[in-house]
């Protein structure tokens, strides 16, 4: 429903974006992952019809967004950086200018304005101004308006931030239940949440794509993913790690530390098995087990080495 | 058009919920008295007309105006809440229509509550009200004029100070170019059919042939394509500068 296809934005002689191109199909959330700067924003406002591309075409559910903003603009909802509002406004007068705006009018309206209140949880501040209220609560009136019209295609740019731990799980819960029927862009600094909720995951870097792929491709590209943790109680002789060597498919072991009577063993292999050949051998050797589990990934070391690897080359 | 509806609605909310609407109209009603009363001499004239309060009108409009329309475009481009506006289904043109209808209304309601003048001077005796009636359209249409420029300065800067002041300085050269100092600057060196351009552009030439009760339609044209033109400049300065 999002075709983003060769977009690229100059900022004088600054390259913001260079060359984005990707897709998202109805059903797939997709974050948006990269350092401060790297042109998450920027990208989203160029889909979102505020930026105009140097270079490039963004098509939203079949309409251009430089041919036909209008048709593009009602099939989004969008949530800009900081959750910009009419501070001067109250929550439902706010509301209702939206509404008017989207084209509804009547009970219509009135069901709709409901409706956001309620999913944004926004219910005891409705007639507050919006320039009094706290960070997390102007977010989630900006969350607000942009899910009230239903839209098909949600782009939301840091949905969760500043947001208090329960509204973080409420809006994620909200946004994967969204997601079934909605093409959903999120760009977000939290890298648990591409786990939680993205389907995908882009990562960009001074305004190009670093990875484009799901969260689990994401987390295997860690040289800890597969990777088997093994700590034993006691300080084993050093030939337990000569013996972990020696393991059907491992291709090194890393003595982690010794400390507090416990000493920890990573051993990278990347079978399946390892873990049945860690523990299996442990019990024959009479090793006391205090932990044993198989690695994911540190979703920031990879997200360190792929943000970072271009600076080092140019 | 339900769109600028919806825009001018959200405009008018906004002068009334905040201390803008009153301060500006209350200011106004001051000002215009102490003008007509007591700089212009309504009583001592001995004439039964409005004429101190119109001769005074442009000199009012000249600082009130810009301070209403600075707000405009600079507020929202400091705010960030243009990227919500022109994010949501609407034109360019729209939102620049329902912003400035809201303003030029609102000026609207401030001269029409300088209703008192007008029993005052029907009191003390028999003006002629055709000629007031016109002098208020004369006073409205002017008002549009400036505040069009106002609301195009204040689309190219986020500051609302700047705004105000360039808005000053550009209205201040529109009523200045009926002027002879102005137009001795021109003398001897420009065509004189640039001279008679640059006098046909001020706004006291066309404001007081309608004060003086004369309504022609080439007056009417002028404040309209003026107002016309400035809006368009709006518009496209919105359209480039919105994301700067
Ligand atoms: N209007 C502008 N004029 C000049 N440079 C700009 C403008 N807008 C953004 N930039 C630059 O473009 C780059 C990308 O900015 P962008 O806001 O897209 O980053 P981001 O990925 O959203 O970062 P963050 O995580 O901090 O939100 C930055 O270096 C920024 O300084
Ligand atoms: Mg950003």
């Amino acid at each position: 429903m999002i075709e983003v296809q060769n977009l690229s934005k100059q900022f004088g002689a600054f390259n913001a974006v260079s060359d984005i191109s990707f897709t998202v199909n109805k059903g797939e959330v997709l974050g948006f992952l990269g350092p401060n700067g790297a042109g998450k924003s920027t990208t989203m406002k160029m889909i979102t019809g505020f930026l105009a591309p140097n270079s490039g075409t963004v098509k939203v559910c079949g309409s251009d967004v430089i041919k036909s903003p209008i048709a593009v603009k009602k099939s989004i909802g969008y949530l800009p950086e900081g959750a910009p509002a009419y501070g001067d406004m109250t929550v439902v007068n706010f509301l209702k200018f939206v509404a008017e705006i989207r084209g509804f009018s009547g009970a219509e309206k009135t069901k709709r304005i409901e409706n956001a209140i309620q999913k944004a949880n926004l219910e005891g501040v409705v007639h507050k101004t919006i320039e009094t209220l706290s960070k997390g609560f102007k977010r989630r009136v900006g969350l607000a308006q942009s899910i009230l019209h239903d839209p098909p295609v949600l782009v939301m740019d840091e949905p969760t931030d500043g947001l208090d731990p329960n509204q973080k799980h409420e809006v994620r819960l909200l946004i994967k239940e969204m997601a079934k029927n909605k093409a959903i862009i999120i760009s977000t600094h939290i890298l648990e949440e591409v786990d939680a909720i993205c389907d995908r995951a882009i990562i960009i870097a001074q305004g190009k794509v670093k990875f484009d792929g799901t969260p689990e491709e994401l987390e295997s590209l860690s040289e800890y993913h597969n990777s088997v943790r093994l700590r034993l109680d006691g300080y084993p002789s050093l030939n337990a790690e000569n013996l972990l060597k020696r393991l059907p498919g491992v291709k090194k072991v890393e003595h982690v530390n010794s400390k507090d009577e416990r000493t920890t063993y990573r051993i990278y292999g990347g079978e399946k098995d390892l873990l049945k050949e860690v523990s299996r051998l442990a019990q024959k050797e009479q090793w006391v087990i205090d932990e044993i589990a198989v690695e994911k990934g540190h979703l920031d070391d990879v997200f360190r080495q792929l943000t970072t690897e271009q600076e080092a080359e140019g | 058009m339900s769109n600028i509806l919806a825009i001018y609605k959200r405009e008018i909310n906004g002068y009334f919920a905040t201390p803008v609407a009153y301060v500006f109209i209350v200011i106004f009603l001051m000002l215009t008295g102490v003008f007509t009363f007591y700089l212009g001499g309504l009583f001592e004239r001995g004439q039964a007309d409005l004429q101190p309060f119109f001769a005074y009108l442009p000199w009012l409009y000249l600082f009130l105006i810009p301070a209403l329309s600075m707000r405009l475009w600079a507020e929202e481009r400091k705010s960030g809440s243009i990227e919500l506006l022109m994010t949501l289904p609407i034109s360019v043109t729209q939102a620049v229509l329902g912003k400035f209808i809201a303003s030029w209304l609102f000026v609207g309601l401030a001269l029409l509550l300088t209703f008192p003048l007008w029993i005052t001077v029907n009191y003390l005796g028999s003006p002629d009200n055709p000629v007031i009636f016109s002098g208020y359209l004369a006073a409205f249409l002017m008002a549009g004029a400036y505040l069009a420029i106002g609301s195009c300065i204040s689309a190219i800067t986020r500051n609302q100070v700047i705004a105000f002041v360039i808005s000053v300085v550009i209205s201040f050269l529109f009523i200045l170019s009926g002027f002879p100092l102005v137009l001795d600057f021109f003398e001897g060196w420009a065509p004189q059919i640039l001279i008679d351009a640059i006098s046909s552009m001020s706004f006291l030439t066309h404001f007081n042939t309608i004060v003086k009760g004369v309504i022609d339609l080439r007056d009417i044209i002028y404040f309209v394509s003026f107002i016309g033109c400035w809006l368009l400049a709006n518009v496209i300065l919105v359209e480039m500068k919105k994301a700067d």
